[in-house]
């Protein structure tokens, strides 16, 4: 029988296997109904490679899908350290996008080097707000953020289809439920011409580093890691918990809100009510597979955005449906965490013990 | 249109359709109490709702009965409770992050075995569906009739299997384990129980009665399988689980009550005729299901032992 | 010695179980007979809970068998590993910490899997019948009806004993059974004890309190480092013989220079803390704590220590009246600022309050002082200042662990208690609050933690010491009170208490009455 060793130290060479092999896992597990389907395993895992990374073009494809999920990946992590279980991130998302629209389609001019910051400060309060009211909900009322997110979400895209219908509506779209493009120098520019990677990758990155710096070398980080780990004893040695968990909220959100703002601004110009095809979720997923660590979050978000893009190359191809996507991404959430048992505990094979 | 507003509650319709909506709610919050009274949160219920739906309605479209399609229901859901017990209970995860999983993982399954078995389909294919009952006497009272007249025997499944599980958990040896293993697992083990299987077992047939909600909406309800035809209905239910503090009988109450809001908010949509925007009468379940959970939460009686991994002799 | 005539009812023979290079149980045998009660002795680590928890089928032994009579009387050797099995053969045991369900009620919690599973309803009458028949042989009476939660500790450990008694036990095992009584509650369980054991039962008794051994028990076994050093009768054992055939070392007699107070630092005027319904509250409560002194708070746990402690440590205000500590007025929750005034806060339970486990050594060491200017600079953690002094303190406060940067999570118990007293005491606090300091330590652990306190006081620091443990509180308090149902007593010099009377006390006696 199994016996599992509390480690002292997990060495960080073991935490970044568990995170690869629990990707490959999450693929070898896909076989089995890709088989079941009938399509040709080997042929369709190729074309996904291929659609993921094969040139240049497919590169730059998944790099620009990475870039929401470096940001609801990032607003998962900070949260779940602190044991805030924001599963919202989706709502949280279009709020920043909302926020892109109000501030960025014409309300304001000004400036590129002005409008652009002031719509991504825009987004990030807007974000983080939202979350606000659940973190105040539960330190307030014991009311479980869990469930308070998730039913927000729905509120959200309901109020995202009702501005879109209503005030934010574009005359010129022609009946098309979407909003007003955003003005030019509200926009992030393009990394390369010809190509659909904007400034937010650049700007996903650098949130990734400063966040990587606050957990790990700021008093307000400490705090954070303290609560998340422990409450209780964090309560005791005196350190503020109530607003460590209200800057876990405002951090969290706020990434989630630039997410939107990034998809908005970077990519598509407006919004309309299907502008996240569950990044929100998604990011939950990348976080875990980076093992709630900011650095880990960017590779393991172009692993999942390489994913969707290769599969939906490959759907294309050969008509199995994308929603293959979505099983591997399940399943390496799945695969990781029955792995993160491996860099928390020895696994000892032992002679029979106590059933 | 005060008068008309009130005139609703009179009309059998909306009573009728009060209990149609309350139905797959009572079933997954009986589902999410079982599973929380073994102290396992189970927030694959959402994808549970959707894989319940989605094999119990195939089941049905590729020649098996209704009822036999309502066991594939539980049978799948069945199977997902097994493996969120398996990696929750044993293997200790995180409860919160495990269930996340399994709603994605159940509803991928879902969706992409639906691709599978119709790839181009236009309007999706339909089925059978229960027919409404045909009860003799009661059919024929005065606005009781007409109500029951609505439903069909799978809701009478759902109002049966709340006096179950209330008598199953009340009164016998089993509910007893239940109970205890959700207060104090050492309780249980020390009595020669095993809180592995107990919380197994419970989740399995949680997640169970978990799908039969998603099937009542494909094999009753409606008579097709529709993508995100679930649309936060599980999430609906944990949160109706902690208004019904844990007991079968205030489950049934939480999940009419539910039931009956939307089934209200539906009609008033129809008499403000459109001046109201109506998302707004979309939201008020959801903004409904918060404001449950944050009146009672302070006084919840959450189970001791809930989101408490055991590990065997560690004391 | 002439043969014993009672029929053997358990025998461990060669029990050995090693966990990797350890070796928990080193070839133990162990004989009980029908109607002996037998202590088991040892410190924390000497292998007790595992022998005990392989006869209880949670550890399935390396080496060795146990044989347990069966209804006839015929030894057979018990299945290992199997909690059902030993259950079966009549093995009972109650642990220091219930296994109950606090939801159901002791009726409940006794007939909980002595039904099958799969049966429609719960068989009440003849389980009933037989459990008025216990109460009246074993004297347990207590409320069968109520959820466990509302039932005192006393009254919980006796739904223990009788749930052990329903399944027909031959044996039972107590494991530190008196940690959470009154000496007068002790008593009557020994009385319990006895009674059970002249009607047939063997009892093994695990305990620390050698007083309780030697009055209690006929034979005495005990362990160290794993293997049984000790087999003999109670008769012609002393204290002191038994304490060094724990420790395998004379025990130097603990001495205490005298104390030598100052002025007052933590002043208590009518104070109330927590709402009159709660069962740990304190009300009207008055004490004083003077620099250089150190006062022992004594007391059954729940009966207003721990509101006590709470108010201390900031995590409660007073309801009513007035509390000066270490010259701060205080009237609100406030950890931080307790802890700016000079408080030192030793918690009762480490794991939960005192340190974080999955943050380091160093981490844990300032974690109340991670704002403090020499741990960081500008927002900014100072990573290597902060490491150096940990592994100073490491050092110093003796703390065996790989380094600072490892998890406090891998510490043992007495290395974690050394991480809580290297944070608080290395700052000089004015008042030192030690809450169960000890709870759990070895002999070794516990003597450090003593000596450490004591140097605190000689410093010139108030401590308060609130403790269950009478034999600590004696010896290492200048003045003792006692705390019943939220009141507390006046502190009494130490010197020339008698240890009856704090017994009394702590049952609700008045010190008049009880003196």
């Amino acid at each position: 029988m199994i016996r599992f060793i509390p480690r002292e130290r997990t060495p960080v060479w073991l935490t970044v296997a568990v995170s690869v092999g629990a990707g490959l896992a999450a693929l070898l597990l896909t076989a089995i109904p890709l088989a079941l389907s009938g399509a040709p395993v080997l042929g369709a895992f190729v074309l996904m490679a291929k659609g993921a990374l094969g040139d240049g073009f497919a590169l730059a494809e998944t790099l620009t899908r990475a870039t929401p999920l470096i940001f609801t990946g990032l607003a998962a992590a900070v949260a779940f350290r602190a044991k805030l279980w924001n599963i919202g991130a989706e709502g949280q998302l279009y709020a920043g996008a909302l926020a892109t629209v109000a501030l960025g389609a014409g309300l304001i001019e000004a400036p590129a080097y002005v409008l652009v910051p002031l719509v991504l400060i825009g987004a990030a309060l807007a974000g983080a707000a939202l979350l606000l009211v659940p973190v105040l909900f539960k330190t307030r009322f014991g009311a479980d953020e869990v469930v308070v997110t998730l039913l927000m979400n729905f509120i959200v895209l309901l109020f995202v289809q009702m501005m879109l219908e209503g005030p934010m509506k574009d005359e010129m779209a022609m009946g098309w439920p979407q909003s007003a493009p955003v003005l030019d120098e509200a926009t992030l520019p393009k990394l390369i011409t010809g190509l659909r990677l904007h400034w937010g990758l650049v700007i996903a990155v650098i949130s990734a580093l400063l966040l990587h710096v606050f957990i790990t070398r700021t008093v307000w980080g400490f705090r954070i890691r303290a609560v998340g780990e422990n409450a209780r004893a964090a309560r005791y040695a005196g350190l503020p918990v109530g607003k460590a968990m209200a800057l876990v909220g405002l951090l969290s959100g706020g990434l989630a809100g630039l997410a939107g703002a990034s998809e908005v601004a970077g990519l598509k110009g407006y919004l309309t009510a299907d502008l996240s095809p569950g990044f929100g979720y998604a990011g939950i997923v990348v976080a875990t597979l980076a093992n709630l660590s900011p650095l880990g979050v960017i590779p393991s978000a172009i692993f999942v955005a390489g994913v969707f893009v290769g599969a939906d190359s490959m759907s294309r191809a050969i008509g199995v449906s994308n929603y293959l996507a979505d099983l591997v991404v399940a399943l390496a959430l799945l695969s990781v965490l029955v792995g993160g048992l491996l860099t928390r505990f020895r696994i000892v094979l032992v002679r029979r013990e106590a059933v | 249109m005060l008068w008309s507003a009130l005139d609703i509650l009179t009309q059998a319709n909306f009573w009728a359709a009060t209990i149609r909506i309350a139905t797959p709610l009572i079933f997954g919050v009986l589902g999410a109490l079982l599973c929380e009274r073994a102290g396992v949160l189970n927030l694959g219920i959402e994808g549970i709702f959707v894989a319940g739906a989605m094999s119990g309605w195939l089941a049905v479209y590729l020649g098996l009965p209704l009822w036999g399609g309502v066991l594939v229901a539980a049978g799948t859901g069945a199977l997902f409770g097994l493996l969120h017990g398996i990696l929750t209970v044993p293997l200790g995860l995180s409860q919160h992050v495990t269930g996340i999983g399994v709603t994605l993982l159940a509803t991928s399954v879902a969706y992409f075995g639906y691709r599978v078995a119709f790839p181009n389909v236009a309007t999706p294919p339909r089925i059978e569906a229960f027919p409404p009952l045909d009860l003799p006497v009661l059919g024929d009272l005065p606005f009781i009739g007409p109500i029951l007249a609505q439903q069909t025997a799978f809701t009478v499944l759902a109002f049966a299997c709340v006096g179950i599980l209330a008598l199953i958990l009340a009164r016998t040896p089993l509910g007893l384990a239940l109970r205890a293993v959700g207060d104090n697992p050492e309780a249980v083990e020390a009595q020669g129980l095993s809180v592995v299987g107990l919380r197994i077992g419970a989740v399995m047939a949680g997640s169970a009665l978990m799908a039969l909600g998603g099937a009542f909406l494909t094999l009753s309800a409606f008579n097709a399988f529709y993508f995100g035809m679930i649309n936060g209905r599980g999430w609906v239910c944990i949160a109706l689980t902690v208004f019904a503090s844990w007991r079968p009988g205030k489950a049934l109450l939480g999940a009419l009550l539910f039931g009956a809001l939307d089934a209200y908010q539906l009609r008033l949509q129809t008499i403000t005729g459109g001046a109201v925007p109506s998302q707004i009468f979309l939201m008020l379940p959801y903004v409904f299901s918060i404001a449950a959970l944050v009146l009672v939460a302070r006084r919840a009686d959450y189970p001791r032992a809930l989101m408490k991994p055991y590990f065997k002799g560690q004391r | 010695m002439h043969p014993d005539p009672r029929p053997l009812v358990l025998s461990l023979s060669g029990i050995t179980k090693r966990f990797g290079p350890l070796t928990a149980n080193d070839h133990i045998d162990l004989d009980v007979r029908a109607g002996e009660i037998v202590a088991l002795l040892g410190e924390n680590g000497a292998g007790k809970t595992t022998l005990m928890s392989i006869l209880f089928g949670h550890y399935v032994a390396d080496e060795g068998v146990v044989h347990i009579a069966g209804p006839d009387g015929q030894l057979s050797a018990l299945p290992g590993g199997s909690a059902e099995a030993a259950l079966a053969a009549g093995i009972g045991m109650v642990h220091q910490h219930f296994a109950l369900a606090e939801n159901l009620t002791g009726f409940e919690n006794i007939v909980l899997g002595t039904q099958s599973l799969w049966t429609l309803g719960l068989r009440r009458g003849a389980a009933r019948a037989k459990l008025e028949r216990l109460i009246t042989e074993s004297g347990l009476a207590t409320d069968l009806d109520v959820p466990v939660a509302r039932l005192s500790v006393g009254e919980q450990q006796r739904i223990e004993i009788l749930k052990a008694l329903y399944r027909d036990v031959r044996v039972l095992i107590l494991d530190e059974p008196t940690a959470v009584l009154t000496p007068q509650e002790a008593d009557g369980l020994a009385a319990t004890v006895r009674t059970l054991a002249a009607k047939g039962l063997a009892v093994i008794f695990i305990s620390h309190k050698l007083h309780e051994v030697l009055a209690l028990c006929e034979r005495v076994v005990v362990l160290r480092g794993g293997a049984k050093v000790a087999d003999q009768p109670t008769l012609g054992a002393s204290r002191a013989s038994l304490a060094e055939l724990m420790v395998g070392r004379p025990i130097p007699a603990r001495e205490r220079p005298p104390a030598n107070p100052g002025a007052p630092v933590l002043v208590l005027r009518g104070v109330s803390v927590g709402a009159p319904d709660q069962r740990d509250r304190l009300q009207g409560a008055d004490l004083e704590v003077r620099a250089g002194e150190i006062v022992g708070i004594a007391g059954v746990s729940g009966n207003g220590q721990g509101a006590l402690a709470q108010l201390v440590a900031g995590l409660a205000s007073p309801r009513a009246g007035e509390a000066l500590i270490a010259g701060l007025r205080a009237s609100r929750a406030d950890p931080a600022g307790r802890i700016a005034a000079g408080i030192g806060r030793i918690p009762e339970d480490r794991h939960r309050d005192g340190t974080i486990g999955a943050l380091t050594v160093a981490e844990n060491y300032v974690l109340e002082t991670i704002a403090a200017p020499e741990n960081q600079r500008a927002g900014l953690i100072r990573r290597d200042d902060i490491r150096r002094r940990a592994a100073r303190a490491i050092a110093d406060y003796d703390v065996r662990c790989p380094g600072p940067d490892a998890a406090v999570r891998a510490l043992s118990g007495g290395n974690m208690q050394k991480v809580v007293l290297a944070r608080v005491l290395e700052r000089a606090p004015r008042l030192v609050l030690a809450h169960q300091p000890t709870r759990g330590l070895d002999i070794g652990a516990t003597t450090d933690v003593h000596r450490r306190l004591i140097a605190a006081r000689d410093r010139g620091a108030a401590v308060l010491l609130i403790s269950e443990d009478l034999d600590e509180l004696f010896a290492l308090s200048d003045r003792i009170a006692v705390v019943h149902a939220g009141h507390l007593s006046a502190a009494m010099d130490t010197a020339g208490l008698d240890i009856r009377t704090v017994g009394l006390m702590m049952a609700g006696h008045a010190a008049e009455e009880a003196a």
